[in-house]
């Protein structure tokens, strides 16, 4: 696949060509979801078009094409996060994968008095089930804090709730609200000193940056493939194969049997144990073409082109009188993608809409992440949030920050 | 535009006015009201007496529409009788889902009737009546 130059990326995203109340858009929420690209949009169309039968049941050249391209998606998803296709679980998306390491894995390991030990960071998706599992198993839930000005997170931390009881570390690899990467390297070794998995959240990290599975050496991952170019509804839950081996199925079903008989059932190995049921062939698809999109632009020209943005976003939203950024140590704390914010005075939902009102898209609220925003110094204990996908521009950036100023004006506060 | 019919002096004001942002003395009944996709939340406290809301005030935090609805209900709420409030506030919910549009009809309704401009807004439809939810919800308990 030949490049595409960084400037014409936008034109390849058709739901970005489009106007809101009268001005083009501006869409700043790719944190959330990002859009997708034609080749994504083709590659699920033409699966659908031409190969839509169901994966690894049929003998006919239709079923052939349709679970070469089910099980070619599942590698090329697996090399993407430097992971091998027997250890790439597809599933709906990183909230599924994770709930499936907290329900499948976690009971092997947990008991009565044990911890698990989380970064105060974490979306909803990787706090609540180990809050369940810690309940339900009689284990004490330990939050490493960070710094509530900064959003930076000390090894003390690590240092003080990580110990010889700690059988699970989860944490995010980037903060969706603060746009931080957490020491994984850190949490691996801590964890790995006291005979603790770890389970990291990648959904952040995956559009943002080249991620290797193996390399950071965690036992567990999950992300989502909506978040980086992918149709919403396809993910992936990573998991080293022997730990996977260890597991029970997650559901029971189709298409993860090896042999039923009428008292038991043997199941198929890892990956096809956790798919029960037919599964999001398309989706899987088009999770692969997005992969192939982001490394035909290359993490270069991406992480390029983002580390420009971020710069003159957090260094633009820093100097607007009346507008602070959440977590902002002054100094340069390397964001990926995202950056928090609030107007003075302002909630952060009239924010966002009034910035809708000019066709800026960002997200306000809490993020999914209300213990995080519990603790940080946030106006309203809410947050406005601007996040950059692979299209994003400098356009994008000046048209949020020439807004900005517009919006205590429409609430009746002056500048 | 709707936003504009929204964020008016009245209703900002009422947002970040203070007199109903408080405690009820001798509350008789107080009722908790999240939104949770965006975090709006208040807790209701009113007094009431022989049938008659003699007091009502809120706490919390939220956007500019929910608190402003907040203010303005506290503002209706008082001195109505428990059913009468009632009905009020189902108007109110019935004006904002855009199923009472008739301007004599909303005139009842006081200022709070300034924030029909919401029912052009269905992202924020939960914020404006969040407040009267809460007061439904209350009085059945
Ligand atoms: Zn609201």
């Amino acid at each position: 696949m030949k490049n595409i130059a960084v400037k014409n990326i936008a034109d390849n995203f058709p739901a970005l060509r489009q106007t809101v109340n009268g001005h083009t858009l501006v869409y700043l929420d790719s944190a959330a979801t990002s859009m997708r690209p034609e080749s994504v949009l083709r590659a699920v169309d033409n699966f659908y078009r031409r190969d839509g039968a169901n994966p690894h049941r049929g003998m006919y050249d239709m079923a052939q094409r349709a679970t070469d391209a089910y099980d070619g998606a599942r590698v090329t998803a697996a090399r993407f996060v430097g992971a091998d296709a027997e250890e790439t679980v597809f599933v709906r998306n990183a909230s599924e994968g994770l709930n499936l390491i907290a329900l499948c894995y976690a009971p092997l390991v947990l008991g009565r008095g044990d911890n698990i030990v989380l970064p105060i960071t974490e979306h909803h998706s990787n706090l609540v089930p180990w809050q369940i599992l810690a309940r339900r198993h009689g284990a004490e839930l330990r939050y490493m804090y960070v710094d509530p000005r900064t959003g930076v997170l000390p090894d003390s931390e690590l240092d003080a709730k990580i110990d010889g009881r700690t059988k699970i570390v989860a944490f995010t690899h980037v903060s969706n609200v603060l746009g931080t990467r957490l020491p994984v390297e850190k949490f691996v070794a801590a964890a790995k000193a006291v005979g603790a998995i770890t389970v990291l959240d990648c959904a952040q990290s995956v559009p943002h940056f080249g991620v290797d599975l193996h390399k950071l050496g965690v036992d567990f991952a999950a992300f989502s493939g909506h978040k980086m170019y992918a149709p919403m509804g396809i993910g992936v839950m990573y998991g080293r194969r022997e730990l996977l081996e260890a597991m029970p199925p997650f559901l029971y079903g189709g298409d993860m049997i090896e042999d039923v008989r009428e008292q038991d059932t043997d199941f198929l190995p890892p990956p096809s144990k956790f798919e029960a049921g037919t599964q999001n062939a398309g989706g899987a698809v088009g999770l692969a073409a997005a992969v192939e999109y982001i490394t035909s632009v290359g993490w270069e020209a991406i992480e390029g082109n983002e580390r420009k943005l971020m710069k003159k976003l957090t260094e633009g939203l820093s100097s607007l009188k009346n507008v602070s950024l959440v977590g902002n140590s002054g100094a340069d704390v390397g964001r990926y993608g995202v950056a928090s914010f609030n107007v003075a005075g302002v909630h952060p939902h009239d924010a966002a809409t009034i910035l809708n009102d000019y066709g800026v898209a960002v997200r306000a609220g809490k993020h999914c992440a209300h213990p995080l925003l519990a603790r940080l110094d946030a106006e309203f204990g809410a947050c406005c949030r601007a996040s950059l996908g692979i299209y994003s521009t400098e356009a994008d950036v000046d048209r949020l920050l020439e807004t900005l100023p517009l919006v205590r004006r429409r609430m009746n506060l002056g500048d | 535009m709707a936003i504009d019919s929204v964020y008016t002096e009245l209703i900002t004001e009422h947002s970040r006015d203070k007199r109903n942002r408080r405690r009820v003395e001798g509350a008789t009944c107080s009722h908790r009201g999240v939104n949770p996709s965006c975090g709006d939340e208040l807790t209701l406290e009113l007094r009431v007496e022989n049938g008659i809301i003699e007091d009502a005030a809120f706490t919390g935090a939220g956007c500019a529409i929910s608190q402003a609805s907040a203010s303005m209900m506290s503002d209706l709420l008082r001195g109505k009788s428990v059913e009468e409030a009632g009905r009020l506030c189902e108007k109110f919910i019935g004006m904002i889902k855009g199923s009472v549009t008739d301007e004599a009809e909303l005139e009842e309704l006081d200022e709070a009737a300034a924030l029909r401009g919401v029912s052009k807004m269905p992202a924020r439809v939960k914020c404006a009546v969040l407040p009267w939810h809460t007061y439904l919800a209350a009085i059945e308990t």
